[in-house]
């Protein structure tokens, strides 16, 4: 399987059966480094198997992967020397403290002795742990649990990080504190495979995404690619004045390339005496071709945006393929 | 062999364990009850029929055979007397043995099963440690406070059995080579044999306490040699004694070879 300088996962046909289960079924993808990868699917779609796979703690039925060159089911422990995994629960044993969780980690992991206080100090820091750094993880609040198991995932600085469902079950400011770390650690080139079904994380963090559903790869691409998967043309919403709506449907679907106008209810526009337009057949290049027509007749324009389909459409898209 | 993560992963699991009710009653009562308790009480009764000249029984119908040497080094003893040195020294050694394999049964079922009960394993399996690693890192974290119970045990009985022999017979008898042998070669041994019996059913089961219940029928066969001596169809002599270590530290061997066999971290992850 030959790879490319700058891959670091590659898979080919990678296949696990469990029973009479095919819990990943011929699953082929390339990340490369630096990639804030999406993995997205439901609950049992394969993304903690593949994960599993890729580490080398279970072993494929078929097909083959590669990390960093590696084969994992033969190097595992070469490969998790340079990997973190946030597992989908936080898997702490309730009798240690944060401080000893990542101590344990570090000595595990051979952090170097002479960097290790000060690593484990920063991540405590960083994740506002330092001031229970001494309790017992049986008495921490399940957001807390989740940002010292992300710790722990970052205690060795490991290349690839796996994270599943990191902000499944957190409150807003801690689902804000893991999107700006996982920000941080692509900033710093470190390669991030994230499983998720919260596809508003996925579309604002991933470089690139993979939808999986039982099992099977249905897409994979940038948001732009994988909305080409959407047999939809595109549509621009234009807000005007409640009174102006006549004219401007009739001005609207007399510009080319529009192919349709209609009035959209719209309760924040209402609210503030404006009515939204969509406008079909028309995208984000023909934008200036609408407002050049608004201007040239006079039709005050509140607002004029592109919509294009979201990850959120995608995904359900390709779910009912 | 990382022994960094190995010495990591096993002082974690003497530290944490040693933290967990479940395993530190078992750890204290036990040996409590047998190094303290039966010898204390068979000897206060021992003390109180040799003052009171209770009518003799026919100790070599109890006891035969006797080890030899043992009618002549107490001669001169009353029944009551030779009957409790003889309950100390010889009778009560298989019992010792129970508390090595137990305490090593009982920390590494918290070791192995109580991981996967508290879901800490998978944490565990990602990292970057082999197979061999973690089960001799497990093991390790088992066999030294197995180990240990079994050393501070012999310690305990020691002063306890001395004291009771003099309250009861006026002698010091222990130390000898029979319990030196016991403590340091047998014990290990019985350590090693509780733990990886645990370490395989461990794999088979999901719960701390199963692993543990499973784990614990290894001193049945100690009940055995408690009833044979009994019963006087043996008695444990120095050789039988390092013969007995021998069997177990070969026993050991295979255990471990079928433990290996059943901790592999692909199969242990395939059935979370």
């Amino acid at each position: 399987m030959g790879a490319a300088s700058n891959t670091v996962i590659t898979t080919e046909r990678l296949t696990r059966v469990f029973g009479g289960t095919t819990a990943v079924n011929d699953l082929s993808l390339t990340i490369e480094a630096g990639e804030v990868f999406g993995f997205l699917g439901h609950n049992g779609a394969g993304k903690t198997t593949t994960v599993r796979m890729l580490n080398g703690v279970i072993a494929p039925t078929a097909g083959a992967a590669r990390v960093f060159g590696l084969n994992p089911a033969t190097d595992g422990h070469r490969v998790r020397a340079r990997t973190g995994v946030l597992t989908e629960t936080p898997a702490l044993d309730s009798r240690l403290t944060a401080f000893d969780t990542l101590r344990y980690f570090a000595e595990i992991y051979n952090v170097p002795k002479q960097v290790r206080k000060r690593r484990i100090d920063e991540l405590l820091d960083f994740f506002a742990l330092s001031n229970r750094a001494d309790s017992k993880v049986g008495g921490f609040s399940k957001g807390m649990r989740q940002r010292l198991a992300l710790a722990r995932t970052l205690i060795h600085d490991p290349d690839i990080i796996f994270l599943d469902e990191p902000t499944s079950g957190l409150d807003p400011v801690a689902i804000r504190d893991v999107h700006q770390m996982i920000e941080h650690l692509s900033h710093r080139g470190r390669t991030v495979f994230l499983c998720t079904h919260n596809l508003a994380e996925a579309e604002r963090l991933c470089d690139r995404i993979a939808v999986l559903a039982h099992g099977k790869l249905l897409a994979i691409g940038d948001i732009q690619l994988l909305g080409s998967h959407l047999n939809r043309s595109h549509t621009i919403s234009v807000e005007v004045d409640v009174n102006d709506l006549p004219r401007a449907l009739h001005l609207f679907a007399q510009t080319p390339p529009v192919a349709r106008a209609e009035a959209t209810t719209d309760r924040a526009s209402a609210r503030n005496g404006g009515v939204l337009i969509t406008l079909h057949g028309v995208g984000r290049r023909d934008v200036p071709k609408v407002m050049e027509a608004a201007m040239h007749n006079g039709l005050n324009l509140y607002r004029i945006q592109p919509e294009e389909p979201s990850l959120e459409d995608v995904y359900f898209a390709l779910q009912e393929l | 062999m990382n022994w960094e993560s190995v010495w990591a992963i096993a002082r974690k699991d003497v530290s944490v364990a040693l933290r967990t009710r479940a395993v530190v009653l078992p750890l204290v009562i036990v040996p409590l009850i047998l190094m303290v308790g039966i010898p204390v009480l068979v000897g206060l009764i021992s003390g109180m029929a040799a003052r009171m000249d209770v009518a003799s029984v026919n100790l070599d119908e109890l006891t035969r055979p006797l080890p030899s040497g043992f009618g002549a080094e107490y001669a001169g003893l009353s029944d009551p007397q030779v009957g409790y040195i003889y309950f100390v020294v010889y009778l009560f050694a298989p019992m010792y043995l129970i508390l090595p394999l137990m305490a090593s049964a009982v920390v590494a079922a918290d070791s192995f099963a109580g991981e996967k009960e508290r879901k800490t394993l998978e944490s565990l399996a990602y990292t970057p440690t082999t197979d061999r690693e973690l089960l001799f890192a497990k093991i390790l974290g088992a066999w030294i406070p197995g180990a240990m119970v079994g050393f501070g045990g012999f310690i305990v009985y020691s002063i306890v059995a001395n004291v009771m022999t003099y309250y009861v017979a006026e002698r010091i008898v222990l130390p000898n080579a029979l319990w030196l042998l016991l403590a340091f070669w047998v014990g290990p041994a019985a350590a090693a044999f509780g733990l990886g019996v645990t370490v395989i059913a461990s794999s088979r089961v999901n719960t701390f306490q199963e692993a543990y219940q499973i784990g614990s029928l290894v001193v049945l066969p100690l009940v055995l040699l408690v009833i044979g001596q009994a019963a006087g169809a043996f008695i444990l002599s120095i050789w039988l004694v390092v013969l007995l270590g021998l069997a177990l530290w070969v026993l050991d061997v295979v255990v471990f070879v079928l433990a290996a066999a059943s901790f592999r971290r692909t199969t242990l992850m395939a059935r979370l």
